[in-house]
């Protein structure tokens, strides 16, 4: 069997905003549009996702806390409405996802040996979350790719960042191992906005754009070093720093998303692909691509 | 507007194992046969309305409000999904909600009742609904806890809950869900040791019950933020629950105060007390932060001499 291998990464955020605006069929709200830089941006990186040959995607996400362990989806379908405990007005989808679950036990399996906290979700009641779901509609809005949901132990809230980080790290190298080990080819997702502090309030309107803007100049210039960084390729720069902007902007990095993607990818040293950045009621939401393929790669944007 | 009428508050914990496997250790098994004794209390009790606030109900557009009259799921909790599910259906006061949303925009808070099919209702609302009032005898409201919500709007929104049971002439039963110290063990642990999860977060536990068992709730309220430093994983800027107990029920010490469990939920603390008025006083606290009546908004501290 040939090795596997992680033939994308993706930071995919998860404002539910994006998926109401784009009204597909599976969600019963409607909305005249909004947050066009995010959605287009995600559109291109779909297209380029239509052109990898994959097996499976890999979603780690903020909105399927956990605190004993990370755990991971178990069981080959679920199929219910994922209802946004936040904006219930603006996210009310209906799903239908296929599992892999032989990869799923698989990084359960060693990330165990590794000495992570591990648990497999065999409940068929249980709801998929919102993040997952917004992260990979837009992605692949056709469904035709089984995923793996891996949960978010909250080690920030019951340690510190450093701590985050270190265990997202471990967690990263077992699933990589996994992976390899699985012989398929994998698209990684870290599904999470950068600064992360949220306006109070709703405009009547949610998709009025002349609303929307970065909750404060400093949240927005922590998010643009970290751009900037990504394109220079210097992904071990920004997990060392990881922890201070995590503290500085509130930031969802704290769930430890993007640090498990870059261990798992090795740190890469290459430039980022970046499709967009915008502010998501007050948050900071980019998304980007690390390929692995240098022929492949693009500078996007 | 008449006086509210609380008839008595009850502080349990979100935790599902005294609803889901109540028999796999005896603690479990003590808190389960305190939340029957409060189901009891309120059967017997004259109330109309059991008001809930959920600590494991997060909000992020100011303070929502459950709206839906009957919400009905099959919920799974994130952690202890192993445990089984949580089937429900809730009779909603949703005249109430309204009430209660007015009330909290007329004091400056940012609030909206949620009426979603599908809405997931949160792990502690919906243990507490299930042993506190098994056959929806009574209907019931939730409100949400704002995860940036400090004092002064979490005292704002017990006060409109007071104005609105004042307002619609209920006697209520007032429901805080939340743990006392939050640490859970990071790892699977055999029920039938569970323990609290650390001896310093086991003195202030007994330490805070020792106020609730006085009946010094407005003590608690003043000693909030000392509590959420010592013993509060910080998921959230504070612990709020006292404030918005205390707020909602008067902003005293006169209570009978009973602790009717403490018991270790994977090793996070886990109290069910009952807080009945009562005429007397007891307190030695001296309170200096204001008693905020209005919510005015955040400071703008940044903008302040910007040039």
């Amino acid at each position: 069997m040939a090795k596997g291998e992680i033939v994308l990464g993706c930071l995919a955020p998860h404002p539910p905003h994006v998926v109401y605006a784009e009204n597909p069929e599976q969600n019963e709200a409607f909305a005249e549009g909004g947050w066009e830089t995010l959605r287009w941006g995600y559109n291109r990186l779909a297209r380029k996702l239509k052109s990898i040959d994959y097996d499976a995607m890999v979603i780690f996400t903020p909105h399927w806390q956990t605190y004993i362990g990370t755990h991971f989806l178990g069981l080959p379908k679920f199929k219910s409405k994922s209802v946004d405990p936040v904006f219930p007005n603006l996210f009310r989808f209906n799903y239908d996802i296929s599992v892999d679950v032989e990869l799923a036990e698989k990084m359960c399996e060693v990330a165990g040996e590794s000495g992570i906290v591990t648990k497999m979700m065999r409940n068929p009641d249980f709801r998929i979350d919102y993040g997952t779901i917004t992260s990979c509609h837009m992605l692949n809005p056709e469904w035709d790719k089984p995923l793996v949901t891996i949960s978010s132990n909250r080690n920030a809230h019951y340690y510190s960042p450093e701590v985050m980080n270190e265990q997202a790290s471990a967690l990263g190298d077992a699933c990589a191992k996994a992976i390899e080990e699985s012989g398929k080819k994998v698209v990684l997702i870290s599904s999470h906005s950068l600064s992360h502090r949220h306006f109070v309030t709703e405009s009547p309107l949610p998709e009025d754009m002349s609303r929307e803007h970065i909750y404060n100049h400093s949240q927005y210039v922590w998010d643009m070093k970290l751009v900037d960084l990504m394109r220079d390729g210097k992904m071990k720069e920004v997990i060392d720093i990881m922890p201070e902007f995590t503290e500085q902007t509130i930031a969802e990095t704290e769930a430890g998303g993007l640090t498990w993607m870059m261990a798992a990818m090795g740190y890469p040293e290459y430039p980022a692909e970046i499709y967009g950045y915008q502010s998501v009621i007050g948050t900071g939401n980019l998304i980007a691509a690390w390929d692995p393929l240098e022929a492949t790669r693009e500078i996007v944007l | 507007m008449s006086d509210p009428e609380i008839l008595f508050g009850i502080y349990c914990p979100p935790h599902p194992q005294p609803l889901l496997s109540p028999d796999a250790s005896e603690g479990y098994g003590k808190l389960r046969d305190a939340f029957e004794t409060c189901r009891k209390r309120i059967e017997e009790s004259e109330a109309d309305l059991i008001l809930v606030y959920s600590t494991t109900w997060p909000s992020i557009i100011g303070h929502q409000i459950q709206g839906h009259p009957e919400p009905e799921w099959v919920h799974v909790d994130d952690d202890f999904h192993y445990l089984g599910s949580m089937p429900y259906k809730f009779k909603m006061d949703t005249e109430f909600a309204e009430k209660f949303r007015e009330s909290a925009e007329s004091r400056g808070l940012q609030s909206r009742t949620v009426s979603y099919d599908g809405f997931p209702i949160d792990t502690g609302s919906i243990v507490a609904l299930k042993l506190l009032n098994p056959d929806n005898r009574i209907p019931a409201c939730i409100v949400s806890s704002n995860m940036y919500a400090n004092r002064a709007e979490t005292i704002v929104l017990g006060k409109s809950a007071r104005d609105a049971i004042g307002a619609q002439g209920k006697k209520a039963v007032v429901v805080v869900v939340s743990s006392l110290s939050n640490r859970m063990f990071t790892e699977h642990i055999d029920p039938a040791e569970d323990r609290i999860h650390s001896a310093k977060d086991d003195e202030w536990n007994k330490k805070i019950l020792e106020f609730f068992g006085d009946g010094r709730l407005e003590d608690l309220s003043q000693l909030s933020r000392e509590i959420h430093g010592q013993i509060r994983v910080q998921k959230v800027v504070a612990y709020k629950p006292a404030w918005w107990m205390s707020a909602t029920m008067g902003q005293h010490n006169n209570y009978t105060g009973e602790v009717l469990a403490y018991e270790a939920l994977h090793g996070s603390g886990g109290a069910v007390v009952v807080l009945t008025p009562s005429k007397g006083s007891v307190g030695d606290k001296e309170f200096d932060e204001d008693d905020v009546e209005h919510y005015h908004g955040d400071r703008g501290v940044l903008d302040t001499g910007a040039p």
